[in-house]
């Protein structure tokens, strides 16, 4: 006891310390309060930025639907904005959206699924780190790169094997595109399976299941979830983007199912014509927001089907 | 093996205490262990070891942590490989058939060697699909069979009565005992001739473990369980044969009433009184 009196007094004084630091205590204790409300003004300002877009192109939208018939824009099969008589269909625009998707995914889909199994089952750990970071270099390329990658690769040699298909089609972004999401699925595909835990695959191995029953008879139901999320991430991807489908599908406003024709999307229409000759109040202007707002409900009911889906296939562990 | 001799064995051991002289005469060996060593990288985890482990009888095997048991259960049905940079010398032959030698099928293996783990790992998915998983991935799709499968199995688990109103319902809806059960139900599906159990109880509670225990006992009729407890009292109460190992090495492998009473080295009995681990 009388050494450890000793050792308080010539040693360094912690309680001494820290009582003299609790003296400034009324300061810290106001940024204390203070914080936690900078925080939230800071959180809030991403619901005001969603609020005001929709506010934006909800009043532009009503504005469109007083010129154009609601009813004309979602039947019509023609669009022709520039045109004497502009008939403003959205349909070419909603196929294009739909079909240069519907191609990504096919690419993307089965390839990103496929290397994540790959990588999350069979690599070892050093082919692992060499080719995870490689897989997502491939998603840091910018959209406008792979634009012209579709337009003078991947175009002429698709012209070089099928020649009916044309200069300006929706195959060749559409494969581009995929390309650009297979990293996208094949990443977060593969985090959703790392995360099954071992003593899964030990089970089935266990019970002399091979790899291959192990991996898709427990492993992918058990992240079938965050699977199909990474599906409906790279949907939304597709459907979003612009660059590739604007550089490489020319600006046709075809209504066609005709792959090898040049259509445009939803998206390359918002870039053809804001780009251009759109003056503020004329129909083709607020065409623009009917658009976006057409493209943003897209999106948000995608958004909502995937966390139904994720949450219906979710298997608990 | 012929049919009498396992019978007599089962006599054996269904009068409660084991005739040694009997027991020994009788060769029906699963696993012959000859002279296995084991590394993990540089480590050298198991050294020598020599083990005969006998058909129809609950071998338990004890040791402080780190001593090499799991190692050496998981050797038996080459799970261990999981590890990559696991190396092994030496043989074990279960029921003749060398093992340890690539060309042996390990799927094979493990549908003769069936394993419970220390956690219980059911699939997430329903009850029913838990047991019937294994006789599925075996190509047994007949949904008549696989129900009758599916109520042996969980009746020779003792767990039909809790689960039989709610087999489609999620297996992580269980407790833990009953989870665990579930796993050796899921086990019992495919028919293994052997059962390994790696700490099956030390995830749960008392109650859970008891049942547990008992299990066990009735399953030795038809199974040769192995397992491995840090439990001691645990061996004594359901072993007819237990292994002590230490430092990667077997000290002592006897019947289990002698490892207890009066064991040869002084280093079982160190370890069994108490003074260490």
């Amino acid at each position: 006891m009388a050494a450890n009196e000793n050792n308080k007094n010539t040693a360094i004084d912690v309680k001494g310390m820290i009582a003299k630091n609790k003296q400034g205590k009324s300061l810290s204790s106001i940024t204390e309060k203070l914080i936690p409300v900078v925080l939230f003004l800071f959180a809030i300002i991403t619901v005001f930025t969603t609020v005001g877009i929709v506010i934006t192109l909800l009043t532009e939208t009503i504005e469109f639907f007083k010129r154009v018939p609601i009813w004309d824009f979602f039947t019509g099969t023609v669009l022709k904005p520039m045109s004497q008589n502009p008939e403003f269909g959205v349909l070419p625009l909603l196929n294009g959206t739909i079909i240069s998707s519907t191609i990504a995914m096919l690419v993307a889909g089965p390839i990103g699924l496929m290397a994540a199994i790959y990588l999350s089952e069979y690599a070892s750990d050093r082919v692992r780190k060499v080719l995870k970071p490689m897989l997502e270099i491939l998603a840091g390329i910018p959209t406008i790169v792979y634009g012209f990658f579709a337009f003078t690769f991947v175009t002429p040699l698709i012209r070089s094997i099928w020649p009916d298909v044309a200069a300006t089609n929706i195959l060749s972004p559409g494969i581009v595109m995929g390309i650009m999401i297979i990293p996208m699925i094949a990443s977060l595909s593969e985090d959703a399976m790392s995360s099954v835990p071992n003593a899964m695959r030990e089970g089935a191995l266990g019970l002399g299941a091979t790899k291959l029953e192990t991996t898709f008879k427990v492993v992918i139901p058990a992240a079938l979830s965050g699977i199909i999320a990474s599906f409906v991430l790279g949907i939304s991807r597709a459907i979003g983007e612009t660059m590739i489908v604007t550089i490489a599908s020319g600006s046709s406003k075809n209504f066609t199912f005709d792959i090898t024709q040049s259509m445009q999307t939803m998206t390359a229409y918002i870039v053809e014509v804001s780009g251009g000759e759109a003056a503020a109040g004329t129909t083709i202007y607020y065409s623009l927001y009917a658009v976006a707002m057409t493209l943003f409900v897209f999106t948000l009911l995608m958004n909502l089907l995937a966390r139904y889906v994720s949450r219906r296939f979710r298997e608990e562990y | 093996m012929s049919l009498l001799t396992v019978k007599e064995n089962m006599v054996m051991v269904n009068n409660g205490n084991i005739d040694i002289a009997s027991s020994i005469a009788n060769n029906n060996v699963v696993f012959d262990t000859k002279e296995l060593n084991l590394w993990y990288g540089e480590t050298h985890a198991l050294k020598d070891i020599n083990l005969k482990i006998k058909e129809n009888e609950v071998t338990a095997i004890i040791g402080p942590s780190g001593c090499g048991k799991s190692t050496y259960l998981k050797t038996l049905n080459r799970m261990v490989e999981l590890v990559p940079t696991v190396r092994t010398t030496g043989e074990i032959s279960y029921k003749g058939q060398s093992i340890l030698d690539k060309s042996f099928k390990v799927e094979n293996l493990r549908t003769r060697v069936g394993m419970v783990f220390q956690k219980p790992n059911p699939f997430p998915k329903s009850i029913y699909d838990n047991i019937a998983y294994g006789p599925r991935i075996h190509g047994i799709r007949n949904k008549k069979i696989l129900d009758e499968i599916v109520e042996k199995s969980l009746r020779g688990a003792y767990i039909w009565d809790e689960v039989k109103d709610r087999l489609k319902e999620n297996a992580y809806g269980l407790s833990g005992g009953q989870q665990q059960r579930l796993c050796i139900a899921r086990t019992l599906a495919i028919e293994p001739d052997v059962i390994l159990m790696d700490e099956p109880t030390s995830a749960l509670d008392p109650k859970s473990t008891l049942k547990i225990e008992d299990l066990v006992q009735e399953l030795k009729k038809d199974y040769s369980i192995i397992i491995v407890t840090h439990n001691m009292q645990q061996a004594a109460r359901i072993s007819d044969r237990t292994a002590f190992f230490l430092d990667g090495e077997v000290v002592e492998f006897d019947v289990t009433d002698t490892i207890f009473t009066k064991p040869n080295d002084s280093r079982t009995e160190d370890y069994i009184s108490g003074r260490f681990g």
